[in-house]
């Protein structure tokens, strides 16, 4: 179970400086926020280390020498100062805000519109979840890390320095005695940070091992209790789960270590000032006065410091989640349009339509073959097929035997590993991958619609089509009645992913929403396989006078529905098996025979 | 929709709120108490520091008089009192030394105690949910989304867990460190304390107030968040029809659009948390002030002295973090109150339980040789809906059933029903086996004797070997082979880089529907059970591979009873017994032989399907 999950996270990217570079460019535009919030921390960190003054000023004025003379310009001159921070913090709270959330903004988008360039291979190789939290969870620990962790070190920083600087002044030698910290800190953090960053990572494949569990634990619920590996399962849950608490303890054990080494060293530090301080005011060298507020400079210093420390420990794992965003942002595309066709075509934001040449829908595939990125395998080897405009191609074959794979490839969701795919004479990869895309209409076996309205989803095949076009289009597939009977119609709210519809209404809609985008090239992917045989039949008929003129490509599990197809492909464990028109591949007595025949049985029994 | 909700956070049930709080923090108890014991020390530890540094400066090195506590001061006097220190100042630094010692070594345990404690806490709430879950009833698992339980339990466990290991901990340590520093004040002069003490309820009270007004932006946010990411997690599901139509531009407008919004939601809110810390950074400040101010004029009259002004200040401001502390800490409760209901929902939901007079695991494997009868079983999976109706027959132990039938005719259901996937209510009929009542025996012991295949096959990310040797972990490898050579899967496996070693699912080889079919068989023989059961477990496999597979079982199923599901009449042909079903009843049984020719759907299906045959043959 572990070494496969190994193979995902040991490609991490070296950083330098927890990783910290790689987000200059996110942090750029917000300079002057940063700026503002940083010298704002600055002035609070100085204040800070004037309030004590303020003490001292009481306890030697007031009740040294007994008198309340300055009393009103003291309260005066607090409330001054305490009202300069309390401003001042506000401001650099909001600010911090900003910066939080603007950069979660900034590095959402850029990962955001990274994905929409991505080819479709990294999207099966990497699962929706895996994807998800690369977008939402790793941008948004880095932005809280950025703007709250690096926000208060500048303050800790800042107050740890012009501490140092006052007690430089005091006394330097002393002063020396406390900077013992700096290297004894240092080592501790280098020493504690390898142990640290190696036990998160680990601490996170586990946790992934752990959801799958109980993701298989869920699943597999039928298949568990039929083999009675109740046991068996819970068991190898709880190694995990073991391996999860062993190795949390093991990282906080560092955590823990380092936090405690950096409290001793800061004493060490406060000792050796008090033994030569102590030495040198007993011998008249400093006033008592000096080594008193010496110590209680030092004293002070010990809250900032292990602070900065949480922060070091907050870097160093959140160092795993910029190096997750890294890898994602430097992943490419391994379908990208060339610098040329951009420049004449447009990309995918910025698309040069007037430069777009009509298709008509001449599909040919020139000596193509083909492995994914992922896979040993060839799954098409020097594959020769011409689709000549208004062609209707069928593709069948058992589930998972490849049949998406060719209408991938004419769509040029994946390019060949060699060879050519021609659109229109021309190689596809001559134009931009969105004239091609923009040309395509969709409907997949399991349709996907967005959150949102029955009419914005069909809008999504044409975003500017009129209310005649939306009816014709719901009309040619028999949708009308069906949005008719919903409570509100073309309004009616679709649920996340179409969930509040059947897989049968969300078919239609895909169906009417493909229409609408009047394509040149169908892909038909099962759609009809949860449509009742009555709205199937009329969709079918709809389906042969909308197809007449345009290039088809349909994937079907009932054989019954393509038998007008002009050619036939017969797909099994990714090899094209047989190749012809329906009669003729009955004629033949191989496969599709028998998955024809079967499948009639199958529909006589329904019959009867 | 709204009822499945409704029942999600079903409140009956063994577990209470805090029972269940009680039960989760079995085993990691004694470390939460640990950690506030040495959290206490560290506290106590840093306080005394300071005073050891102050009276060494005060009154070793300076002359004022020593102010501590009469024993220390009879400890010093006996060491040859301050003068003594002031000669050997490395005494001092040496306490000093011992004393951060001690600090850095209760520092280090409160760290880790606190850890061990949260992990334990989670390693039970994992291990507990997991192991309940796979006791809960086969219908449960249908009633609920795999999404949400999944939720429950990673990101709702998450949440009791930081509400256990940093919230309560905290309110632990802050309700010490307060009740400390007031004992202190108080035990030096009252008037002051209490100037001083009236902050503590002001600034609580102020931020509980505050919490509870801006919950519902926090709310907004959370609710917009879960827009943008739904329209993250729609774009990457629906990546092809993005791709497909070419709307990349206008998913960018879409998620940048949410993005703004959801973006400056939070910036109002952290403006408003600022206005928040602001208020409170003033309350605090303005408190130090008054105690300064104070506590001066006190000095000056002589009712304070100097050394209780300088201690009164200190333990002022340790309070004052802590207080502002305690108002986030007591909003934050509400949120792991929902989380602990929504894991409530799953622990007290009902598992599986035996009836208390079941039949000895002896007796029911003696049992389970036995003929299988249904006896007028109806059932459906709702009250509204019945699937099957009054059914019976009996398979002999050691003969073959066949059983034919379309899609959702209830073949599957009478195979739920026989595993005991689903619990036959009293007085709906009954299915036994060699005469004793399945609902008598142990649930373990039945499935155990039954060696099910189903139609669509799950195979667990493992390796190919693992999956087939689910059952027991001490099958020997050779036994692995040759199951899956009987299941003709062997040389498939064998062509794998990685052999049997290869890892199944999400994380290795995607397997074809037949490969999974037929290693689901292997695993399946593995069990060695009595009666097996094949429900259309063929389908994905070609007609060549189903002969020979069923070739190489006919030799070994010798004494099995068997149920074979299955679309091919060759396949069907080998039972001695078969029955026809139809919309939930049998609609014909005999043997192959008379169904032949009995007029029937069998025989016009296996005209169809013999008829092929014949051609290619020819």
């Amino acid at each position: 179970m572990a070494e496969n999950i190994k193979k995902d996270e040991e490609q991490y990217v070296k950083l330098r400086l927890f990783g910290l570079p790689k987000l200059v460019p996110y942090l750029r535009p917000l300079k002057k926020y940063i700026i503002l919030t940083a010298s704002l921390c600055l002035l609070a960190g100085l204040i800070d280390t004037l309030i004590p003054l303020f003490q001292r000023y009481a306890l030697n004025h007031f009740v040294g020498e007994s008198t309340l003379d300055t009393l009103l310009p003291f309260i005066l001159g607090y409330v001054g100062l305490l009202a300069v921070q309390v401003i001042s913090n506000f401001i650099s709270g909001c600010n911090s805000g900003r910066i939080e959330m603007y950069l979660n903004r900034d590095m959402r988008r850029a990962s955001f519109n990274h994905l929409q360039t991505l080819s479709f291979s990294y999207f099966n190789q990497n699962s929706v979840g895996y994807i998800h939290s690369r977008v939402m969870s790793d941008t948004s620990r880095i932005g809280e890390l950025i703007a709250w962790g690096l926000m208060d070190s500048i303050w800790q920083l800042t107050y740890v320095f012009s501490s140092i600087v006052i007690m430089f002044v005091m006394n330097w030698r002393i002063c020396l005695l406390v900077l013992v910290i700096v290297p004894l800190a240092t080592l501790a953090v280098a020493f504690f940070q390898r142990h640290l960053v190696r036990l998160n990572r680990r601490v996170r494949e586990i946790n992934s091992q752990i959801t799958s569990g109980f993701n298989e634990g869920i699943t597999g619920a039928k298949t568990t209790k039929t083999l009675v590996s109740e046991r068996r399962m819970e068991e190898d849950f709880t190694g995990v789960s073991r391996d999860m608490t062993r190795t949390g303890v093991r990282a906080a054990h560092y955590r823990s270590l380092l936090i405690a080494t950096i409290s001793f060293a800061s004493y060490i530090a406060l000792a050796l000032v008090l033994y030569r301080g102590g030495r040198l005011t007993i011998s008249g060298v400093i006033e008592l006065g000096t080594l008193a507020a010496f110590t209680s400079y030092a004293m002070n210093l010990m809250e900032p410091i292990r602070w900065i420390v949480y922060t070091i420990t907050g870097l160093i794992s959140t160092q795993v989640n910029i190096e997750r965003f890294t890898r994602l942002m430097e992943t490419e595309s391994d379908v990208a349009d060339s610098p040329e066709v951009i420049e004449k075509y447009g990309d995918s934001f910025h698309p040069k339509k007037e430069n777009w040449e009509p298709l008509h829908g001449d599909v040919e595939f020139r000596d193509v073959s083909f492995k994914y990125p992922d896979g040993d395998e060839y799954v098409l080897e020097h594959f020769n097929l011409k689709v000549p405009q208004g062609t209707n191609v069928a593709i069948v074959g058992e589930t998972g035997a490849g049949k998406s794979t060719l209408v991938n490839l004419a769509c040029r969701f994946f390019e060949p590993t060699s060879g050519q795919i021609l659109i229109d004479g021309r190689d596809a990869r001559e134009r931009s991958q969105l004239w091609l895309h923009s040309n395509i209409g969709y409907v997949l076996q399991t349709p996907h619609l967005f959150s949102g309205t029955v009419r914005e989803n069909l809008l999504y095949g044409k975003p500017d089509a009129t209310d005649e076009e939306i009816e014709a289009a719901v009309k040619s597939v028999s949708a009308d009645q069906v949005i008719a009977r919903m409570d509100k119609g073309y309004e009616s709210d679709v649920g996340e992913g179409g969930d509040l519809l059947s897989t049968g209404e969300k078919q239609l809609i895909s169906f009417a929403r493909a229409i609408l985008s009047d394509p040149r090239i169908f892909v038909l992917d099962e759609a009809t396989s949860s449509i009742d045989t009555v709205t199937e039949k009329l969709i079918q008929e709809a389906i042969e006078h909308l197809m007449r003129g345009r290039t088809s490509f349909v994937i079907a599990h009932r054989l019954s529905t393509i038998r007008q197809a002009d050619v036939i492909l017969v797909v099994q464990d990714g090899k094209i098996i047989e190749q012809g028109r329906h009669d003729e591949l009955m004629k033949k007595h191989g496969h599709y025979y028998n998955l024809y025949t079967r499948q009639f049985t199958e529909e006589l029994m329904k019959k009867s | 929709m709204k009822d499945n909700t409704k029942k999600q956070t079903a409140r009956s049930g063994p577990y209470t709120k805090a029972g269940m709080l009680a039960h989760f923090l079995h085993g990691s108890k004694r470390f939460f108490i640990a950690c506030i014991i040495s959290s206490f020390i560290v506290t106590l530890l840093e306080l005394l520091i300071p005073q050891v540094i102050r009276q060494t400066v005060d009154s070793v090195i300076g002359d004022a008089p020593i102010n501590a506590p009469g024993f220390i001061l009879r400890l010093i006097d006996s060491a040859g009192g301050a003068a003594y220190f002031r000669e050997h100042l490395e005494l001092v630094a040496l306490i000093i030394l011992v004393l951060a010692l001690l600090v850095g070594v209760f520092v280090y345990l409160r760290s880790q105690t606190t850890s061990v404690a949260a992990e334990r806490l989670s390693q039970k709430i994992r291990e507990d949910l997991f192991s309940h879950i796979q006791r809960l009833p086969f219908s449960w698992h249908m009633e609920n989304k795999t999404g949400d339980i999944i939720q429950r339990c990673t990101s709702d466990a998450e949440r009791i867990r930081t509400f256990v290991s940093d919230q309560l901990i905290s309110v632990f340590r802050i309700l010490l460190l307060v009740g400390f520093s007031l004992y202190f004040m108080f035990s030096m002069n009252l008037q002051l304390s209490l100037v001083a003490a009236i902050a503590a309820p002001i600034i609580v009270t102020y931020s509980v107030i505050f919490r509870v007004k801006i919950s519902k932006n926090f709310e907004a946010c959370d609710n917009q968040e879960g827009v943008l990411s739904t329209i993250a997690q729609e774009n990457l599901t629906g990546v092809r029809v993005v791709r497909a139509f070419g709307r990349e531009n206008f998913e960018r407008d879409r998620f940048e659009k949410q993005n703004e919004v959801y973006t400056s939601l939070w910036v109002h809110l952290i403006k408003l948390l600022s206005y928040f810390w602001a208020i409170g950074d003033t309350i605090g400040g303005l408190q130090v002030l008054l105690v300064l101010v104070l506590g001066s004029v006190m000095c000056v009259n002589g009712t304070l002295t100097a050394g209780e002004l300088i201690a009164f200040i200190t333990y002022n401001s340790m309070m004052i973090w802590p207080v502002r502390q305690l108002g986030r800490v007591i909003s934050e409760m509400s949120k792991a109150g929902v989380s602990i209901d929504r894991i409530r929902y799953i622990m007290n939901s009902e598992p599986e339980q035996d009836r208390p007079d079941a039949v000895s695991s002896e007796t029911a494997q003696q049992a389970l040789r036995g003929d299988i009868e249904f006896d007028h079983v109806s059932f459906g999976y709702d009250s509204e809906k019945e699937i099957l109706h009054d059914i019976s027959f009996r398979i002999k132990a050691g003969t073959t059933l066949g059983i034919l039938g379309s899609t959702g005719s209830g073949k599957s259901t009478l195979m739920h029903l026989l595993d005991r996937l689903y619990d036959l209510p009293e007085g709906s009929g009954r299915i036994s086996i060699g005469g004793v009542d399945i609902r008598d025996m142990k649930a373990a012991d039945l499935r155990r004797g039954i060696g099910m295949v189903l139609q669509e096959p799950f195979l667990f990310s493992r390796t190919i070997s693992e999956n087939i040797g689910i059952i027991d972990r001490n099958i020997p490898e050779e036994d692995i082979r040759r199951a899956a050579d009987i299941a003709c899967v062997d040389e498939t496996i064998s062509e794998f880089t990685n052999g049997y070693d290869t890892m199944v699912g999400e994380r290795g080889v995607t397997l074809s529907g037949g490969q999974k079919q037929r290693t689901a068989i292997a695993r399946m023989l593995t069990q060695k059970a009595p009666i097996m059961v094949f429900d259309d477990s063929l389908s994905a496999v070609d007609a060549e591979t189903d002969a020979r597979i069923r070739s190489r079982l006919a030799q070994l199923l010798g004494t099995a009873t068997v149920i074979l599901i299955s679309h091919r009449v060759t396949t069907l042909m080998q039972a001695d017994q078969i029955i026809v079903m139809e919309k939930g009843r049998i609609t014909e049984s005999g043997t192959p032989e008379e169904l032949r020719t009995s007029g029937g759907l069998y025989q016009r299906i296996s005209e169809l399907q013999l008829e092929d045959t014949d051609k290619e043959v020819g």
